[in-house]
């Protein structure tokens, strides 16, 4: 795909839609990849709470999986979870 | 036209009453405090339908001016010096989103020492900015440049900051030929814009993430947009001077026209130098003045040709960019004349940093030490100080 030249932009960089960010997926950077253990999740949501990319996933108040396609791997949730539920292990890619 | 006795930090006040923006967002600042102050007596006493946003700081006052210019409101605000300095950030984020606002700006110098009088350094130091600058020789000018300005930086989609010297003008009184409050309005018209925030049904993004795939080109559409703001200066001062008699260009020209040496001076000190001239020009020498008005963009162009005939220039600079190769006017305008098939002798003559005075006699000495350099071709010193103790 060509990208426009710079006097077929939108003035000021601006962009003809809203939500644009949900187009982005940061999942990539990461290096580090949450796993999270089912059985030792007790749906507490501190990781919900502490995540800075709303990457928690959760349905009925009960934790459900992490989206991968937006986490960025910080560990936070690894280190909030009071039950050792989220493991860090090395992207392999 | 009725005319007031208003100092220059209050005809700045009256410029922005007659305005009537939708949003102010300021946080005071010797010496433009009086700006902020008298505005939002106005406010509270109903003069004004603005809404009127007291924030914490100088950052702030821009980020709620910037808010505000993307849901498609007519902004302003004014400040200072550190104030200026506080809005840096700031400052390149309402030009690259391209945001019409208008800052009111008191020239003062930058601390330290701790300062609050007059030079330029504030204001030159955010020349890269991609803000429009203009500077006032007095609140006369300050005055109407304040309401030519809300017709450019809306024009242009770019912002624009218009300053005076910081106690000099901004605390000096003078009789100001106002416009009437109607005639202001129909001057600056209603305020357009090709998207706002508060648009309903039309949700857009702004401020978003911009890499190495787009950023570059948006820049280079900025930079257009500033090439395109001198025929809009130029469009807008004719119109003004239609109504006001008063004309306004990117300089002012005096006694220029049979002159062979020059001086070139922004602000204030440029009224001081039109009787050094007078003075220059009983003495037999040939001097003519170039009062820069409009710093951002620098109309490179028109001043070369202007300064065609000339044969020596001195450029009284009162700000010094550190660079160790002059101020910030006399740096660009040797780069403006390389171009030139004939170059002009040049000189810098950094002065009044911190407020320091300048007089009559400073800049005819100037004028008598350029004539010589005229004549001998010879020049000892490029850049040198007035008014400094050695
Ligand atoms: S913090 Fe741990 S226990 Fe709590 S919801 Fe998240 S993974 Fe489950
Ligand atoms: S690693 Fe970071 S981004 Fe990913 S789910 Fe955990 S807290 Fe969110």
């Amino acid at each position: 795909m060509t990208k426009p030249g710079w006097r077929d932009l939108a003035i000021g960089a601006i962009l003809e839609k809203g939500g644009t960010a949900l187009e982005f997926k940061t999942g990539d950077w990461r290096t580090y990849k949450p796993i999270w253990s089912q059985e030792k999740c007790t749906s507490c949501l501190f990781c919900f709470i502490y995540c800075p990319d709303f990457c928690i996933e959760i349905e009925d108040g009960k934790m459900i999986g992490i989206n991968y396609d937006y986490c960025k791997g910080c560990g936070i949730c690894k280190e909030i979870c009071p039950k050792q539920a989220i493991e860090m292990i090395l992207e392999r890619r | 036209m009725p005319i007031k006795a208003l100092t220059g930090n209050e005809a700045m006040a009256e410029a922005m009453r007659q305005i009537n923006p939708d949003v102010v967002a300021a946080y005071p600042i010797t010496p433009a405090t009086e700006v902020v102050q008298l505005f939002a007596q106005f406010v509270a006493d109903g003069k004004v339908d603005t809404e009127f946003v007291a924030v914490e700081s100088e950052h702030s006052a821009l980020s709620a001016c910037i808010g505000a210019a993307a849901a498609g409101g007519r902004v302003m605000t004014s400040t200072a010096s550190q104030g200026l300095a506080l809005m840096h950030e700031m400052l390149y984020i309402a030009s690259g989103l391209r945001l019409p606002m208008v800052i009111c700006e008191v020239n003062r110098s930058m601390s330290a020492p701790i300062n609050i009088h007059c030079d330029h350094s504030d204001t030159m130091g955010s020349r890269e900015s991609g803000w429009i600058q203009i500077f006032s020789e007095d609140s006369q000018e300050a005055y109407d440049s304040v309401i030519q300005a809300i017709r450019i930086s809306e024009q242009a989609f770019l912002p624009c900051m218009v300053s005076l010297d910081g106690f000099i003008i901004s605390h000096c009184m003078q009789g100001i030929n106002e416009l009437t409050d109607t005639e202001v309005q129909e001057f600056i018209g209603e305020h357009k814009t090709p998207y706002s925030l508060l648009m309903d049904g039309h949700p857009f993004t702004i401020g978003a993430l911009d890499l190495q795939d787009y950023f570059f080109e948006h820049k280079r559409a900025q930079i257009e947009a500033m090439e395109n703001v001198l025929p809009i200066i130029k469009s807008v001062g004719k119109e003004f001077s239609k109504r006001t008699k008063r004309g306004y260009g990117f300089f002012e020209e005096y006694m220029l026209g049979d002159a062979d040496i020059c001086l070139i001076a922004l602000g204030s000190c440029a009224g001081t130098a039109k009787v050094a001239i007078q003075e220059l020009r009983d003495k037999g020498i040939k001097a003519g003045l170039l009062k820069l008005r409009v710093m951002r963009p620098f109309p490179y162009k028109e001043i070369v040709s202007a300064l065609f005939n000339i044969k020596a220039i001195a450029v009284l600079d009162r700000s010094t960019s550190m660079s160790t190769m002059g101020g910030p006017v006399f740096i660009e305008l040797r780069s403006a004349l390389y171009d030139n098939p004939v170059h002009p002798l040049m000189v810098n003559y950094i002065y009044g940093l911190g407020g320091r005075d300048i007089f009559p006699r400073d800049i005819v000495e100037v004028g008598q030490k350029l004539e010589n350099i005229k004549r001998t071709g010879k020049i000892e010193k490029m850049i040198d100080y007035i008014g400094v103790r050695e």
